[in-house]
């Protein structure tokens, strides 16, 4: 019974998390991108590196105030959104996606080469970066504090009053333009982009706007993320975790202003949930026999499942659990 | 060209040494070192300044004609600033990284080794023409072996319009199976490759029945068919890290084989074989979609669906084919990548992003622009090595499939009307 309770309360803690977080922020995103514009961004990742190592470059390499550093990476990602549009919006929707997951793996291969290293500190990554925005904190950074049986260190808890703030916030931002008259010419690009051209809409300007706009909320998550873990790595920004992403959208629902946000806490708590409940199952006293399934792979087990769970969501529920199936942008080419 | 300079630094190191133990056991503290590098030989009459940290000189000194130097610290044990003053280098020798300073710090009674990181210009110069056509034909291989996995990819866009990403984990499920049989049940590599292509028809055939074909007729959109080949994408990669293990390992033949010359080039039997057994099942591939039945059937399905399917194609048919094709080429191309670099788990979605760049350079949806773009991604892979690090390689690909976006969004082979 005990286990259970441990796993729960583990699950519980994943559920207002910094990784939560993280994923909210890139889903909003992927929501402003894929949900209201119909853009396919495959390279959300890519954003949320530029942002974290915006941070961790501007501090830790050059000594720039911590501040900077914020601007540093929403400048980055405003300028690669602007990199990637250029060439593909003109396209369809397909070229953008393969455009996208080609950017975000040649940043990651650029930040991880042994060149970069004065720079970036390639495969070791960065670190040391965040003590600026722990000294803000109201909190007792030593200090642990017990809520709801988990228990959280300061530092995580200001980490997390931070971003759920930037979500609260987006979530407002993303509202407010979504029924505003930029919100309606974005939704009409994404049901039919020739008719808001013929409306005399300039189509491709609308799409870079929303690009940027999302690529920030993915910059602003990677923040946090590196913020959280107080490092930086580009192996850290895999390519996967874009589609994790994904998951949480289409799982809350896409084209929903909290959408994003509910399918990330959703989905982290049942990712801690299965994965924490694989380790007691796998583990010296599990049920689980070893050669079957051992410790050790029930990390990978994650993305499987996330992977079956987003073919099965697509295929059966693609509004997910709170969207509008006529809202979804699913079958336009 | 980076390991042959290395090799020169590392000359440098050695001869350094054998200084070394001529006179670690000197009283008092000394800084010394020796200038040379494999085609030069030592290096005479260069100036080599040490100052204090806070920049006060101490003593200087010119290489001799063995190209040493060694200078005497009257201060003791403590932190230098040696330079090396690159005005007095020969021609064609170049400080390479580190540049012509070095922080020391050296300890009591202690005779302290600085090495400078100098190579042979000319070296480079002589041998850049020979280099790049290794180069070159290291890419021609490459480059096969990423077309025999984007054909299957490109014409299974052109007949369902399905960009599958999930097609990397054909390439990796095939050479993985090849790895199995020859590793573990220990039958000879070209045996087991061939009951994995079989094996990778078989999966191939499996996406289709079991999914895509469902999907299309349930009218599933083209957007939600993407994400979900995704997802499956994803699945399947980890199943993989979960079964094969996450490190990257070889097939037990032919291994270690070195490389024969052919007047100026080098190249190993088995990449020879490679690039020749690519050729022939791509040339066979085109014969196939040229002359045969079911070939015609594929482009003409590839070129209008509907108007093939009123002129008495079985569609369902020949997209089955398409898959079974897809899955039995992307196999060979896994085993080929897994014979010259190595099997792993993710090998499927670094070339799937490769065999993008070649699909959408020749053409998306075009058999043969699949062919000629893979090829010239493989190569320009492997000649950009060249000028930069191996481990970045990759990226000249992508920034090419990025470039040919802004400039011929359809590809060279590719009809205008196709991207819409």
């Amino acid at each position: 019974m005990q286990q259970v309770l441990d796993v729960l309360i583990i699950s519980t803690k994943a559920f207002f998390g910094p990784l939560a977080v993280f994923y909210a922020l890139m889903a909003i995103g992927l929501n402003v991108h894929f949900g209201y514009t119909g853009l396919l961004n495959f390279g959300q990742i890519g954003f949320a590196m530029l942002g974290g190592f915006g941070i961790a470059i501007s501090v830790t390499t050059y000594g720039l105030p911590f501040v900077v550093g914020v601007l540093v990476g929403l400048l980055a990602a405003v300028l690669f959104a602007l990199l990637l549009g250029l060439p593909t919006l003109r396209l369809r929707a397909d070229y953008l996606a393969i455009v996208t997951i080609a950017a975000a793996e040649i940043l990651r291969l650029l930040f991880r080469s042994v060149s970069a290293t004065p720079i970036t500190g390639a495969t070791r990554g960065l670190s040391g970066f965040s003590g600026d925005f722990y000294a803000l904190s109201p909190f007792e950074t030593s200090a642990r504090y017990t809520i709801l049986g988990a228990r959280w260190s300061g530092r995580e808890l200001w980490v997390v009053s931070v971003g759920w703030t930037l979500v609260a916030l987006g979530c407002l931002a993303v509202w407010l333009l979504m029924r505003s008259p930029w919100g309606r010419v974005i939704k009409a690009i994404r049901e039919d982009e020739d008719a808001a051209r013929s409306l005399g809409k300039n189509v491709y300007a609308y799409k870079m706007q929303s690009l940027i706009l999302g690529g920030i909320f993915g910059a602003l998550g990677g923040m946090i993320y590196a913020l959280a873990t107080s490092s930086a790595n580009p192996d850290q920004y895999q390519s996967a975790n874009t589609f994790l992403a994904y998951a949480a959208l289409i799982l809350g629902g896409t084209a929903r202003v909290l959408g994003p946000v509910i399918g990330a806490m959703i989905f982290w708590f049942l990712l801690a949930f299965t994965e924490s409940g694989l380790v007691e199952l796998t583990g010296a006293d599990g049920i689980i026999p070893p050669e079957i399934l051992s410790s050790t792979d029930v990390a990978q087990i994650r993305f499987v499942l996330v992977g079956l769970g987003l073919m099965t969501l697509l295929i059966f529920r693609p509004q997910g659990i709170f969207g509008d199936r006529r809202e979804v942008m699913l079958d336009a080419r | 060209m980076l390991r042959r300079f290395v090799a020169v630094v590392v000359l440098g190191f050695a001869a350094l040494l054998t200084v070394l133990s001529g006179q670690a056991s000197a009283e008092g503290e000394q800084i010394i070192g020796t200038l040379q590098t494999g085609r030069s030989g030592p290096i005479e009459g260069v100036t080599i300044t040490v100052e204090t940290t806070g920049g006060d000189e101490v003593g200087t000194d010119q290489t001799d004609s063995d190209g040493r130097f060694a200078i005497e610290l009257p201060d003791g044990a403590g932190d230098y600033v040696v330079t090396l003053d690159a005005d007095d280098l020969p021609d064609g020798v170049i400080l390479r990284e580190g540049g012509a300073e070095r922080r020391i710090t050296v300890g009591a009674n202690r005779t302290q080794p600085v090495a400078f990181g100098i190579g042979d210009g000319s070296l480079r110069q002589a041998s850049a023409n020979i280099e790049i056509l290794q180069r070159t034909l290291e890419g021609i291989r490459f480059g096969l072996l990423i077309a025999m996995a984007a054909v299957g990819l490109s014409l299974i866009f052109g007949t369902t319009g399905l960009v599958n990403f999930a097609h990397g984990e054909l390439v990796a499920i095939g050479a993985v199976i090849a790895w199995f049989l020859n590793v573990d049940a220990g039958i000879p590599l070209i045996p087991a490759t061939v009951a994995a292509i079989a094996l990778g028809a078989v999966v191939g055939a499996i996406n289709e029945l079991g999914l895509w074909r469902p999907l299309r007729n349930r009218g599933t959109g083209l957007v939600a068919m993407l994400v979900i080949s995704i997802g499956l994408s994803l699945a399947l990669r980890y199943v993989l890290q979960i079964v094969f293990g996450g490190r990257a390992r070889a097939y037990v033949s032919f291994q270690g084989q070195s490389a024969t010359s052919y007047g100026v080039i080098r190249i190993t039997d088995k990449d020879l074989f490679s690039i020749a057994l690519s050729l022939a099942v791509l040339i066979l591939v085109a014969l196939m979609l040229q002359k045969t039945k079911v070939g015609k059937a594929m482009r003409a399905v590839a070129d209008n669906r509907d108007l093939a399917s009123s002129s008495g194609i079985n569609v369902d048919r020949v997209i089955l084919f398409v898959w079974m094709l897809g899955g039995a080429l992307a196999t060979l191309g896994g085993v080929l990548f897994g014979l010259s670099d190595q099997v792993s788990w993710d090998m499927g979605f670094q070339l799937l992003l490769l065999m993008f760049a070649g699909v959408v350079l020749g053409g998306l949806g075009t058999a043969y622009g699949a062919l000629v773009g893979s090829l010239i991604v493989g190569i320009f892979v492997q000649v950009s090595t060249i000028v930069i690090p191996d481990e970045t390689k990759y990226v000249g690909g992508l920034l090419l499939l990025i470039v040919i976006l802004v400039v011929r969004p359809s590809g060279i082979l590719g009809a205008r009307a196709r991207i819409g």
